[in-house]
């Protein structure tokens, strides 16, 4: 609870911070010549908090929120399914890893955002193209947790399942899968949070809908209150679906120790 | 024929393993025979690094020897097709599935054999009973502290109810007071139905305490038994009792007399690496 207040202290400090500095007329200028330049380039927290309000009020926001969630949402799924089936194949078979290791290296260190442009000649500017640039940030690192999951299953265990009767099928399902799972769910706030960007950049980069392209139409009008809503917004919900995700990661992860764990009387 | 072949026997095994850096490779086990008999319980014993693990791979079919054969009651094991389905192996490390809880881990066997889940349950039951789990069923293996773990272990190995155990220093991670109370319940369960145990350890005491017969190894490379001395000390044994008997202490000094020569080899080895 005292964490918490100190928490809300942070965030009070840092907009009252913002607001003495951007308000114009409120402090001699120090930096600007005019008076409305601080809040020309960084905008003001009361007009950004009531652009929020405006748009929740008037409801235009949620269109915009539901194109950037369902990118995020598909592009999640699709690269962590694509993610777990190759990582899971290239793992299990060292003839495939071997031939496909420096294509895998080299797709990897592509700085991938540069494929937006293609995506958007490919599958136009509706939501494809930015589902389609989340899968190809989310595939590398659900991919990469997956084939390590896999390589790093211990010996012993393997061995144990083998001498009690496991068939390669059921050592795929029985040690492979949960111990792969693992790493999996430790990649998930990442590729959550990747997601999150291959949709946002994607609508920055050409679209008609979403929060992304809220941001560029208000930046053409050099709109900063609305750029600032924008992000403010955009952040707010990355934190709601990372809060999600550890919800997720608690239920199914039961079996993992926590440090200092004892168990109430 | 069958019914007068021994449980386990290893003929003239060796083991070599290629080095990493393309160097000498290095040769863990040299011609090694060993058999165990149908319901004998023996024990190997040798320095640190000695290739023991190595050798119970080989029974367990875990392991391809570079030469020699391995027959399991008679018929040949072949590594290459399979694991030895009559035997069951507990690891020196534990080997229990974190993800699973204490029953999950114990019904595994059973689960991979076919056996419909209720009929299953009941046995592992009945098993977390024998080994004094009953009621931790449903805890995972983080909560369970070092003999509880290797309890649940012995379960899961003990259900399908195999013919030959192979145990590699199973206790050796245990404190000395829990070690004995495993080892008295070890033996127990093993005089209900005499299984084939090949136990490995580099702990002579347990091996006398525990076994029909001891197998010494001498220091590696290139491993080989040199003594084989039969315990004929009575049963049912205390092992914290048997302890402190003269027979127990006779024997103790007859096979730490062929042994020391190799411990000192193995260590002064270590201590030029």
């Amino acid at each position: 609870m005292k964490l918490r207040a100190l928490q809300f202290a942070v965030l009070a400090a840092l907009i009252l911070l913002w607001h003495v500095f951007t308000k114009p007329g409120l402090i001699p200028n120090f930096y600007f010549e005019q008076d409305n330049r601080a809040a020309f380039f960084f905008g003001e927290p009361a007009k950004v908090f009531w652009v929020i309000v405006e748009w929740f009020t008037s409801f235009e926001i949620f269109e915009h929120l539901w194109v950037t969630l369902l990118e995020t949402m598909l592009g999640f799924v699709i690269g962590s399914v694509f993610g777990l089936a190759i990582g899971l194949w290239l793992a299990l078979s060292d003839t495939a890893s071997a031939v496909m290791e420096p294509y895998i290296k080299g797709l990897n260190s592509m700085p991938r955002v540069v494929l937006a442009p293609i995506f958007a000649v490919w599958f136009g500017l509706g939501i494809w193209s930015k589902v389609a640039l989340g899968v190809t940030l989310v595939f590398f690192v659900v991919f990469f947790n997956v084939y390590q999951g896999v390589r790093e299953v211990s010996p012993t265990l393997l061995a144990n399942a083998r001498m009690l009767g496991a068939s390669p099928r059921q050592l795929l399902r029985s040690i492979y899968l949960p111990s792969a799972m693992s790493w999996v769910f430790a990649s998930l706030h990442n590729a959550v949070g990747l997601a999150f960007v291959g949709a946002v950049v994607g609508e920055y980069l050409g679209s008609a809908k979403g929060v992304g392209y809220l941001i560029l139409q208000a930046e053409g009008t050099f709109d900063i209150n609305t750029v600032f809503a924008g992000i403010i917004v955009l952040t707010a919900f990355a934190l709601v679906l990372d809060a999600l995700v550890g919800v997720v990661e608690r239920r199914l992860m039961t079996w993992q120790p926590k440090a200092g764990e004892t168990e109430k009387v | 024929m069958a019914a007068s072949a021994p449980a386990l026997a290893l003929d003239d095994i060796t083991c070599r393993f290629a080095a990493r850096d393309g160097g000498e490779a290095y040769t863990a086990v040299a011609n090694t025979t060993l058999r165990v008999a149908a319901g004998e319980f023996v024990s190997v014993v040798g320095p640190t690094g000695c290739g023991k693990s190595t050798l119970l791979n080989v029974a367990a079919g875990l392991l391809e020897p570079s030469s020699g054969t391995v027959a399991v009651f008679g018929e040949p094991l072949i590594a290459a097709s399979g694991v030895n389905r009559r035997a069951g192996y507990m690891f020196q490390a534990d080997a229990l599935m974190p993800w699973r809880t204490g029953i999950d881990n114990v019904v595994a066997g059973l689960e991979f054999r076919g056996v419909p889940r209720r009929e299953a349950l009941e046995q592992a039951e009945g098993w977390l009973r024998r080994v004094g789990l009953a009621g931790f069923g449903d805890r995972y293996p983080h909560q369970m502290s070092g003999g509880m773990r290797k309890r649940l272990a012995l379960a899961q190995t003990l259900i399908l109810s195999p013919d030959i155990l192979l145990m590699d220093e199973p206790f050796s991670a245990l404190d000395v007071q829990t070690r004995q109370l495993m080892e008295n319940e070890l033996l127990a369960l093993w005089a209900e139905n005499r299984k084939s145990v090949l136990f490995i350890t580099h702990d002579l005491e347990e091996a006398i305490a525990l076994s029909d017969r001891v197998v010494v190894l001498s220091a590696g490379p290139a491993t080989r038994p040199i003594g084989d001395f039969r315990i004929d000390l009575p049963r049912p044994r205390d092992v914290s009792e048997i302890r402190m008997t003269p027979a127990f202490l006779a024997l103790h000094k007859e096979i730490w007399g062929a042994m020391k020569e190799e411990v000192l080899k193995a260590y002064q080895r270590q201590k030029a690496a």
